[in-house]
């Protein structure tokens, strides 16, 4: 059944954890006296368990057992990029854990063709009081470099983290940016056929993670299988052709990155167009002013995860004031996946400037204007501060996101073109073009 | 690319009760040998005396003994200077406890590598037990000087010098495996291990000489493997007649010791990561 060209066979892998129980609470001082004398047996049978796994099959329903895989298949072809999705807690993590060998399955198995690197963390293994260079001997071992290896690529290293001025310094001594970058530059030159990455790309400065990118891009080229996983939906779907989907510890989709990106923004756990809050202690807010929803409302629709980049959308934000007499100010955060800022919008209502507002509800709306942002998934971050005083009353993080798609009709600011556009704003703007001028002739 | 070249890993669910594996261990030599390195580069960083300290705490340790077990004790000794006689058994056992109780701790402290990143899980004990020949290297030079200046000579004894130098890493190897793998599931190891220490070192004869034990429980006291390669070295190094009698039982049981530990270590390899 094998095919001799895959490079990871994945068959029925599930892995089971055990969460020790809550403990009982003792209400009065003669139970808890009691409970401290008979503590050690007690102990001792809940850190025994905790390693028991022979009887997971007749107890799979265990309150305590929590399957972080379960009945995983999938293979990988050799030189294939495929891209790992899914929320946290669906598994991501513990497939690449089994798969680098950091823990063991409970049950099924993988076969894996080659040699196999993980970067599950960059810096693993380093050692404070050791100096850069011999934490580039240590940490490049620690990956499975050996060590004619390293003498061979020393120099190559040292000149990729750019810290060549302090290679024999304390690591101790080093900024936490110059860590990680030796981290990095030792970890890039490993040459597996194999590669796993787990969220690497989240630490580092931004030109830092650029300079990353660039080289996970390179190693695609090399024919590598690397499998990728990753909260970036642009850099899954820009380095990985292929997606796996995971959710609950099972694989909830597989196939072509754009398509299994989409599915996973409409999952019902990702983070939607919509949200409200119902109980007055979960919503963000103080005593003042409380959140009550925030929504994406495409342009004469109803509320929707996806919007088409030519349509305009509102941001509404639905908040109670709980206090009259305050001046307030409604504002909304647009970052997109990457983290990167795209604009601050402030309610610029003359009704309700430098008014003082009754308490009640109220329903504030932005519009976001069409052939305005590229392609790509947004978060909205509303927040809510007073004027008198100076205060933020509230912020709720990435409370809504949606997804633009420019559907390729060629009517948008694509026109017609299918490859990857780079930019956060991808504007319609007007073009024209004359035909049959003179060179040299002056314009008009 | 040649298909019989490239590495074919099975991961599956390990079972049951497995020797060391020694062809990995091999692979990962390179490993081995780096964490070996930084176990003793990092020992004395920023102290002042560094490697000094190896001599002044096992140094220390035998002026302490030969005051109060020598001087106001009087503990028997055979005839033997108290100072030559607990200078020979202090740094070997200087060695042993400390491989010991490093090597009991090396999981629990080493966890968060073990989370990241895979290599035979023995190495983690091992190490300890290989960078602390290190210590024990330099201490030799306590007893180099004082057998000089008790003008004690070298005898054909000396030659068995590499059988207790083997048998004195085997014994913290062994309780190194068993500790460390008790020590992720169960904490109390690391306060356990100061009374573990303290009861050794008065059941092995460092402090009072093997001949004072009664003759019908010198059998029941072999079993103590310290017991065997302290008198061992004593033996070894002050040229006395070799007591066999303490020293076979004391291999047998370190090397049951090292082979049980091994075997449990193999069987709680795989939770490690789970349960730490």
């Amino acid at each position: 059944m094998k095919n001799t060209s895959s490079a990871i066979t994945v068959e029925n892998l599930s892995k089971c954890y055990r969460i020790g129980l809550k403990e009982e609470m003792n209400d009065s001082i003669v139970k808890s006296l009691f409970g401290f004398i008979k503590s050690p047996i007690k102990n001792y049978r809940r850190y025994r368990s905790l390693y028991k796994f022979d009887d997971t099959e007749s107890e799979v329903e265990s309150p305590d057992i929590i399957w972080a895989l379960k009945d995983v298949s999938f293979s990988v072809k050799e030189g294939e990029i495929v891209g790992i999705i899914g929320v946290n807690g669906a598994g991501k993590s513990t497939l690449l854990k089994i798969l680098s060998r950091i823990t063991d399955p409970t049950h099924g198995q993988a076969t894996i063709r080659g040699k196999i690197s993980s970067l599950l963390e960059v810096g693993t293994g380093f050692h404070q009081e050791l100096t850069g260079r011999e934490n580039v001997y240590l940490n490049g071992t620690i990956l499975g470099m050996k060590k004619k290896e390293l003498d061979r690529k020393f120099d190559e290293i040292v000149d990729f983290s750019g810290i060549d001025k302090f290679i024999d310094t304390p690591v101790k001594r080093y900024s936490s940016g110059m860590k990680v970058r030796l981290a990095f530059a030792v970890a890039a030159h490993l040459e597996p056929e194999i590669l796993l990455i787990d969220e690497v790309l989240a630490v580092g400065d931004a030109e830092f993670q650029r300079r990353c990118l660039n080289k996970m891009e390179d190693v695609s080229h090399q024919g590598r299988t690397v499998l990728f996983v990753s909260h970036s939906m642009p850099a899954v779907t820009r380095l990985c052709p292929r997606t796996i989907l995971l959710n609950g510890g099972g694989i909830a989709a597989d196939g072509p990155s754009h398509q299994i990106v989409s599915i996973y923004m409409n999952s019902e756990k990702a983070t939607k167009a919509e949200r409200t809050w119902s109980g007055t202690d979960q919503a963000p807010g103080d005593d003042v002013v409380r959140l009550y929803s925030v929504r994406v409302r495409p342009e004469g629709g109803e509320v929707a995860e996806a919007v088409d980049i030519r349509k305009s959308t509102a941001i509404e934000i639905e908040y109670d004031v709980l206090q009259s007499g305050y001046v307030f100010m409604i504002y909304f955060h647009v970052v997109n996946d990457e983290g990167v800022e795209v604009f601050l919008s402030i309610d610029n209502d003359n009704a309700w400037r430098d008014k003082p507002r009754p308490a009640g509800r109220y329903l504030s709306t932005s519009w976001i204007p069409g052939n305005l942002m590229s392609e790509g998934i947004f978060f909205i971050s509303p927040g809510i501060r007073t004027l008198n005083p100076n205060i933020r009353r509230l912020k709720a993080e990435d409370a809504v996101a949606f997804q633009i798609i420019d559907s390729q009709d060629g009517d948008t600011a694509r026109a017609g073109f299918t490859g990857n556009i780079a930019g956060i704003v991808r504007p319609l703007l007007k073009w024209e073009t004359e035909f049959g001028l003179r060179s040299g002739s002056p314009l008009a | 690319m040649i298909k019989d070249d490239i590495k074919l890993t099975v991961i599956k669910p390990r079972s049951g009760w497995q020797v060391i594996d020694f062809r990995e261990l091999i692979e990962y030599r390179d490993l081995f040998l780096s964490l070996v390195t930084r176990q003793i580069k990092t020992l004395y960083a920023q102290t002042i005396l560094g490697f000094s300290w190896a001599i002044l705490r096992p140094l220390i340790q035998i002026v302490i003994f030969t005051v109060i077990f020598g001087n106001v004790a009087k503990v028997s000794t055979d005839g033997i200077p108290y100072f030559l006689f607990s200078s020979v058994a202090i740094i070997p056992w200087t060695y042993m406890s400390q491989a010991m109780s490093e090597s009991s701790e090396s999981l629990v402290s080493g966890q968060g590598m073990l989370g990241k990143i895979y290599f035979p899980r023995l190495v983690f004990p091992l190490t300890a037990v290989l960078s602390r020949l290190v210590d024990f290297g330099i201490s030799i030079i306590i007893i180099l000087i004082i057998l000089l200046y008790y003008h004690v000579l070298p005898t054909w004894n000396l030659l068995l010098f590499p059988l207790f130098l083997i048998v004195m890493t085997i014994i913290p190897a062994g309780i190194g495996l068993w500790l460390s793998t008790l020590a992720i599931r169960f904490r109390d190891v690391r306060h356990a291990m100061p009374f573990v220490l303290q009861m050794l070192i008065y059941t092995a004869p460092i402090v009072y000489s093997a001949s004072s034990i009664p003759e019908k429980y010198r059998i029941l006291y072999s079993i103590n493997p310290l017991v065997g390669v302290i008198e061992g070295y004593r033996a070894c190094l002050l040229g006395l007649p070799v007591p066999w009698i303490y020293i076979i039982p004391g291999i047998v049981t370190a090397i049951v010791i090292f082979i049980s530990g091994a075997l449990y270590f193999r069987k709680m390899e795989r939770i490690i990561v789970d349960v730490i």
